[in-house]
């Protein structure tokens, strides 16, 4: 009975995040699909094609998977931080805080919506991308799990920015000041063979580096870090922000008095 | 047995403010049931407790006897809150609103159409159904909140000023409802500071002042205690003079006003004699106050209440 009621308000609101994000399509689907087609046209064709290959790869098709990468890490984390916020700012928070449904079943239905928000844009860029090269997939299998736990991953640290969010500022500060760097030096661009070793050293401590060329890896079979290094790295960042959630929730910070 | 069992209940805000001082409270099941007091009394963060929206600092509370602290999951379900500020969706069409809420109950989707149906149609929001929750009234807006709370058929309503900015068409109309479901068995909590809706609905009635409860009793006991009640007189024949009247203190408002001062046990026919014997008619009467008013007014030793609503 518990886990059945659970499980009926975890699809709850799932549907609710889905019809969220797709009722403002025009503010959630398309703007990364123009995004990336503008990088794509710039950085891929008008620069990359004056640039040599990349571990055997055309520039633009060694930043396809980085950039389809990208635009899931960003839009994941962007649907959970501002829903979940929304829903302080609102205080219809208060209709989940009222009701018997469970702190984790809270946390996967907005992680849930954040992942289907960043798996529809990681779609969209990647029907984008063919319209400028010739899209080859190695293995379906990695390229969907890494993608699907970058999701999960940035669904997390959303939640965990819109419970301590005070402001509409402050859910835009981290995407600013650190989603945003830790993502453009985490190897979307370029490959770390391409740096000094300092850089290369300090390129390593960037766990957003693991999951770029995790997913590069997936798609291209070219990785600056081992596959199996990349998935470790990604659970463990899980789990540590899905117990950090948890005790956020349990402790009522952010959302109760 | 007790649908709401307070025992000690204590609050205190990071600022060093302490909202309730130890408070007990019982509301046994089905009773229509006032809480009352002052802004900034404390009723609301008793309500934010219950309702699981603020940390209490110590003390019990068990619904349906079930501690909330120990079983949260469980207890919650006995329970429907009607807040005082709007805190749905407004981006969210009606139905959803209802439909949303009781799947955060477990009542599967299927169940829940049916449900919002009934409770959109039994609060006249049927033909709202579609619309965006912000393009409603605010009365349609306060019913919306009533039909969610009660989607998940709780055991007890919690209703946070569910009157308040309502014409008082919707308003007695919210009244009839809400005696409704609790003769099917609701028991309701109420808040207002509406105290002729306190009167006319609540059973029991407990008022908090200053983080304490101060008064914990049935209504008729509450107003058993009034020793007096002004009754006002509208005249027939304009005044000159206050008429003497023995036993009993009048004076005229204006010539056509006359206030009367009746004491408990006073016989309203000795007045009513006196009157006719001064030849003086009366167009029609009314109650100066209401009663509740006086009393609340008297324990609470305030005469700031906002939104009185003396008749």
């Amino acid at each position: 009975m518990y886990f059945q009621d659970n499980f009926t308000a975890y699809k709850t609101i799932v549907i609710k995040e889905v019809l969220r994000f797709t009722r403002i399509w025009i503010q959630t689907l398309i703007p990364p699909a123009i995004t990336m087609g503008l990088y794509f046209i710039i950085f891929g064709q008008l620069i990359g094609s004056q640039l040599s290959n990349i571990n055997g790869y055309s520039y633009m098709d060694y930043i396809v998977p980085g950039l389809i990468i990208m635009s899931i890490i960003t839009n994941s984390y962007a649907n959970v931080v501002s829903s979940f916020y929304g829903t302080k700012f609102h205080h219809h928070i208060e209709e989940l805080l009222v009701s018997p449904v469970a702190n984790i079943t809270i946390i996967a239905g907005y992680v849930s919506g954040g992942i289907v928000r960043g798996l529809t844009v990681g779609i969209i860029v990647t029907l984008v991308s063919l319209f400028f090269t010739k899209i080859s997939i190695d293995s379906y299998i990695i390229t969907f799990f890494i993608a699907f736990l970058t999701a999960t991953l940035f669904s997390l640290a959303g939640l965990i920015n819109a419970i301590f969010a005070n402001s509409f500022d402050d859910i835009s500060i981290v995407p600013t000041f650190v989603l945003t760097p830790l993502t453009y030096l985490g190897g979307v661009f370029y490959s770390i063979e391409m740096l000094p070793e300092f850089w290369r050293n300090v390129s390593l401590f960037n766990p957003v580096l693991y999951m770029v060329n995790g997913f590069r890896m997936g798609m291209l079979s070219v990785s600056d870090a081992s596959l199996a290094q990349a998935i470790i790295i990604i659970l463990i960042f899980i789990v540590l922000l899905t117990t950090i959630c948890l005790w956020l929730l349990h402790k009522g910070i952010g959302i109760k008095k | 047995m007790n649908a709401l069992e307070i025992t000690q209940l204590t609050k205190t805000y990071k600022n060093g403010f302490s909202a309730l001082k130890g408070i007990d409270l019982n509301v046994k099941e089905g009773n229509f049931f006032a809480l009352l007091g002052p802004n900034g009394a404390g009723k609301s963060t008793v309500i934010g407790i219950i309702c699981s929206l603020i940390n209490k600092t110590s003390g019990n509370v068990f619904i349906q006897g079930i501690d909330l602290s120990k079983n949260p999951r469980e207890a919650k379900h006995y329970l429907g809150v009607v807040p005082q500020e709007f805190n749905f969706n407004v981006f969210e069409p009606v139905e959803e609103i209802l439909i949303n809420q009781a799947g955060y109950y477990g009542v599967h989707r299927s169940q829940a159409i049916k449900r919002a149906e009934i409770y959109l149609k039994q609060l006249d929001l049927w033909g709202k159904r579609k619309e965006m929750a912000r393009d409603l009234s605010g009365g349609m807006k306060r019913r919306l909140m009533i039909a969610r709370a009660l989607m998940h058929e709780p055991k007890i309503l919690i209703l946070d000023e569910p009157t308040a900015g309502v014409d008082i068409e919707i308003r007695r109309s919210m009244w009839a409802f809400l005696q409704q479901i609790n003769e099917q068995g609701t028991t309701i909590i109420l808040t207002t500071h509406y105290l002729e809706e306190a009167e006319q609905l609540c059973k029991n009635i407990a008022i908090i002042d200053q983080g304490r409860i101060i008064k914990n009793c049935t209504m008729n006991e509450l107003l058993s205690e009034l020793d007096s009640e002004c009754i006002v007189l509208h005249l027939k024949t304009p005044l000159k003079h206050a008429p003497s009247l023995e036993g009993f203190s009048s004076c005229l408002i204006d010539n056509e006003t006359l206030e009367v001062e009746i004491k408990q046990g006073q016989d309203i026919n000795t007045l009513f004699a006196q009157l006719i014997q001064h030849n003086i008619k009366i167009l029609n009467l009314r109650n100066k106050s209401n009663r509740l008013e006086q009393l609340f007014l008297r324990l609470v030793g305030t005469h700031k209440l906002p939104h009185t609503n003396g008749s």
